[in-house]
């Protein structure tokens, strides 16, 4: 998201929340993630009557009754439509879309899809859970395969789908991973996010403590995050743990242990804005237990015009040359007359 | 040689149906014929039909496409029963469209077609036109088009092939010869879709058209000629309509009248693609169309674009309204303004893809879960599409509500004279936002109407949230038993008030009697000359069309009990009769057909008869 500015600091945390009561069970990952856009917003420079949260259906998805905002909880899987009326209506709107892996990626992926190669501005949160949460633990696409949940009872069948890779292949023109574990990186995340012209896509860990509880501990579990997460600095070499790093081999990455005296001259630099995909690609299919995980911005392209200002632009243009006239419209070019 | 005109004679109303292999151009030329009718001074109607294929393979019966108009110095209602004149282009063409031809009509055939192997494509064992007893049957024109075409264009630079195509214009020609129609508005076609692209091209076409109408002034067997008056109709600038265009033209003039801007999105579908492609080529209106992934995706940025302030519009057929049902449950709940078009087609499924019916009534009603009412209107004719646009916005800013507007394939693609109105002359349409300076109390609503107020993102203090939720008067999501009660009776009786501003019931005949019809859509023009005919004959019918399918008009009940029989005609198995029965407590008799075509005249009037009987 581009941000249009306002009297800076006049806004605090306090004007986002709302004095509905937070429904989501004690301990839910979901708390920290509307903690963290409830203390970004404030510090993006837009009116606050501006922002539209917009979302499906889902734990996440209740998202919006507790923003203190524009807000539209609308139907399972399809926000990214709402969210594209609302933006392609208004322009000037700062449009938030919330949803989940099952509202996102099952029921709703050809949206998402669409919504990504559209390149709307709008920012995209992405709750990952690998679970569906209000319907009482059944396995969602980003289940692991073999997940037991009680609609699976000796294991789910399907391949899991990879958000990351899905927005890629989506040609999405900005790709982030963050973790509700991480207020200050969700926040720094969300507010990259909205300063990129373009649908942003941040797919976010979260933890279900009911259904899925600890899901995400083997990456961003305090004993071992320095080890199995990969945090992205821009323009830094890949590296993690006390002296790990990421290279190529070929077209696959591999992990190099650097001792004493070695350089990090052959260990990859982040580029979020390289072009080609390869790169945004290789790091999307870092995961454990082989790899550490990548959290941050894998890609960010700029340049490509958003579908929101192609609409309106080829309207301008076309009313440039004289607007419309209901008269000449109603009449045609082959009227006659009857005396 | 005889002079033709000295064999004109005077006819007050003709059909003629023009058909071809659907690459033949038979839609084309139908439709000049149409316009240069309409010039003539004539009423018109036009029934277009053609095959789901667009280019089945050439020469079978299942590619052929037709194209039927009548028009007349009367007020013309439909496009006529069966034709008084049909070209055949090819023996499939005829095959599939012989029976319908009565006796003596007028049989004009392309016989460089009639060859062996489009006679056994056609499914013809021995050439027709060989038969005598065929021959004597009709009166039989035989051209030798493709070789007269061909010969018309020596000078040409076209290519053989090409010069073949333009064909259909010559057989065009020959018949405004027949009929007396002039030539200019379909030079002026030429001239405006080739002249400045493709000069060669409009030339072409415009030598076959003459070399046609030339034709039939130096040919013997062309010596019936006909002529007509112009229809006596009010005076003022006319123009061709049909339903889809009258549609488009609506929702500009509605968005205007309501001072707010329009946003369509749809996704493609026959018969409701012309309604996308008409709108986004009218970006100077300052119209915002999307074409969305999927009919779900269309309606979902419908309501979107509602929620941020637009005027917001879908238009599908019946397998996008299933797709949609979802969201326009969520529109009701929310209360958001948005029209969704219906244009109907033969169902279920995929079913009849490019024939009429009108069986989407009961889906209009009812195909939401939940106690979810909504306004349905319908369009009768190609010129009424103008009117019920409006009224759809009307009802939809006025009431804050999704509205269903139905149309069909039928009334969708045919055309119609239409006198153009004045611009300035259209009602304005109110339909405020809430105001930033006062509390805002989302579902807190207007005491006449019902209607909430929308307060729109942007506005500084107006900030809320809806959602599908069930929600108390200040928006809150509450699931109390009698809340939802509550939100439910208000939500259904806000619809119900719009009856309040239906104005009463037009009856045509005497306002009791033995027998009163009632129909709705498309199926106006049939009803209306069947029952106009019997009452000329002295019987005691009536009939009515109603636009508003709910809420019912409000005399409707005390209309019905002055009539001993009631009956439905429908292009369904019952939907309407089926609603009257039910909130009537009326024996409505369903008056049932479902073969993809509109009701003939003579069909309704032997019916109607044996009620009478």
């Amino acid at each position: 998201m581009s941000t249009t500015n306002t009297e800076e600091g006049s806004l605090t945390k306090k004007d986002f929340v709302t004095e509905n009561d937070v429904r989501w069970c004690p301990g839910c990952g979901d708390y920290a993630i509307l903690n963290a856009v409830q203390r970004t917003l404030p510090e993006l420079g837009v009116p606050k009557e501006k922002f539209v949260v917009v979302s499906g259906i889902g734990c996440s998805s209740r998202f919006p009754y507790y923003m203190n905002t524009y807000g539209f909880h609308t139907i399972h899987g399809r926000a990214p439509t709402v969210a594209t009326g609302v933006k392609s209506a208004n322009p000037d709107l700062s449009v938030w879309m919330v949803t989940g892996d099952g509202d996102g990626l099952s029921i709703g992926g050809n949206h998402l899809m669409h919504l990504l190669r559209r390149n709307l501005d709008i920012n995209v949160l992405l709750f990952n859970n690998r679970i569906y949460g209000l319907t009482k633990g059944q396995y969602s696409p980003t289940s692991e395969v073999g997940k037991k949940t009680k609609s699976t009872p000796v294991g789910s069948l399907d391949y899991p789908i990879n958000p990351l890779l899905f927005a890629l292949g989506s040609e999405a023109t900005f790709i982030a991973r963050t973790s509700d574990t991480d207020q200050k990186h969700m926040v720094e995340t969300f507010k990259a996010a909205q300063a990129h012209k373009g649908t942003s896509f941040i797919e976010i860990f979260q933890n279900c403590v009911i259904f899925n509880n600890n899901a995400f501990d083997t990456v961003t579990g305090r004993a071992v995050r320095s080890e199995q997460a990969l945090m992205l600095e821009e323009g830094k070499p890949l590296r993690f743990g006390e002296n790990k790093g990421i290279r190529l081999n070929g077209f696959d990455p591999e992990i190099v242990e650097l001792k004493d005296g070695d350089d990090e001259s052959d260990l990859l630099v982040h580029h979020s804005k390289t072009n080609n995909p390869a790169y945004a690609s290789i790091l999307a299919q870092m995961a454990y237990p082989a790899f550490p995980t990548p959290f941050g911005i894998l890609r960010q392209i700029e340049g490509r015009e958003t579908y929101e200002d192609a609409l309106h632009s080829q309207i301008k243009a076309s009313q440039s040359k004289g607007e419309g006239n209901l008269q000449e419209l109603l009449t045609g070019k082959n009227s006659w007359v009857v005396e | 040689m005889t002079q033709a005109t000295d064999s004109f004679e005077e006819i007050e109303s003709a059909v003629v149906r023009f058909a071809g292999d659907s690459g033949d151009g038979m839609q084309t030329i139908g439709e000049r014929f149409t316009d240069s009718s309409a010039f003539a001074g004539n009423d018109i109607a036009t029934l277009p039909d053609f095959p789901a294929e667009i280019r089945a393979p050439a020469g079978t019966i299942a590619g052929v496409s037709g194209y039927q108009l009548q028009f007349g110095s009367h007020s013309i209602l439909t496009p006529g029963d069966e034709p008084d004149a049909l070209v055949a282009m090819n023996p499939a063409a005829l095959k599939s469209n012989i029976s319908d031809l009565p006796e003596g009509g007028m049989l004009v055939v392309n016989v460089d077609s009639f060859k062996k192997m489009n006679l056994k494509k056609a499914g013809y064992e021995s050439n027709p036109l060989e038969d005598e007893e065929f021959r004597k049957k009709y009166q039989l024109i035989e051209l030798d088009l493709t070789t007269l075409t061909k010969e018309a264009l020596s000078e040409s630079p076209l290519k053989p092939s090409d010069k073949a195509r333009c064909k259909n214009f010559f057989a065009l020609g020959f018949m405004c010869y027949v009929y007396g129609r002039p030539l200019d508005p379909t030079l002026k076609f030429f001239d405006q879709k080739w002249g400045k692209r493709l000069p060669e091209v409009a030339d072409a076409n415009s030598t076959a058209l003459k070399a046609g109408h030339n034709l039939g002034d130096t040919m013997e067997t062309a010596r019936n000629r006909y002529q007509l008056a112009k229809a006596v109709v009010n005076p003022g600038v006319y123009r061709k309509i049909s339903g889809n265009e009258a549609l488009v033209y609506g929702l500009v003039a509605g968005a205007q009248s309501a001072n707010r801007e329009l946003l369509y999105s749809g996704y493609p579908i026959t018969p409701a693609s012309p309604v996308l492609e008409g709108l986004s080529a009218l970006k100077k209106f300052g119209i915002k169309t999307v074409q969305a992934e999927d009919e779900i995706a269309a309606m979902g940025v419908a309501i979107g674009a509602s929620f941020a302030g637009d005027l917001s519009v879908v238009a599908t057929s019946g397998p996008g309204m299933c797709l949609k049902s979802e969201f326009i449950g969520l529109a009701s709940i929310t209360e958001l303004p948005v029209i969704i078009c219906n244009v109907q087609r033969g169902g279920p499924s995929t079913g009849l893809p490019t024939k009429t019916e009108q069986s989407d009534l009961l889906q209009s009603l009812f195909s939401r879960h939940g106690d979810c009412p909504l306004p349905v209107i319908a369009a009768h004719s190609p010129s009424d599409c103008f009117e019920c646009s409006i009224e759809a916005c009307r009802i939809a800013l006025t009431y804050c509500t999704p509205v269903i507007y139905l149309s069909d394939l039928y009334v969708a693609n045919g055309a119609e004279p239409w006198l153009v109105p004045n611009a300035a002359d259209l009602p304005a349409i109110e339909a405020k936002f809430a105001d930033p300076d006062e509390e805002y109390i989302s579902y807190k609503r207007n005491p006449d109407t019902l209607a909430r107020t929308q307060a729109i993102p942007g506005q500084p203090g107006l900030e809320h949230r809806i959602g599908g939720l069930e929600k108390s008067e200040d928006g809150g999501v509450n699931y109390d038993p009698e809340n939802h009660e509550q939100m439910t009776h208000l939500r259904a009786e806000k619809v119900e008030r719009i009856a309040d501003t239906i104005p009463p019931t037009q009856l045509h005949g005497e306002a009791e009697g033995d027998l009163l019809v009632i129909g709705w859509g498309g199926t106006y023009g049939a009803i209306t000359s069947a029952a106009q005919a019997m009452q000329a004959e002295g019987f005691s019918i009536s009939s009515l069309h109603l636009r508003h399918l709910n809420p019912l008009p409000k005399d409707l009940g005390e209309i019905i009990k002055r009539f001993k029989k009631v009956i439905v005609p429908e292009l369904n198995l019952g939907q309407l009769s089926l609603v009257l029965r039910a909130k009537y407590l009326v024996d409505a008799i369903p008056l049932t057909k479902v073969q993809g075509k509109p009701f003939k005249v003579s069909e309704l009037r032997d019916s109607f008869h044996k009620e009478l009987s």
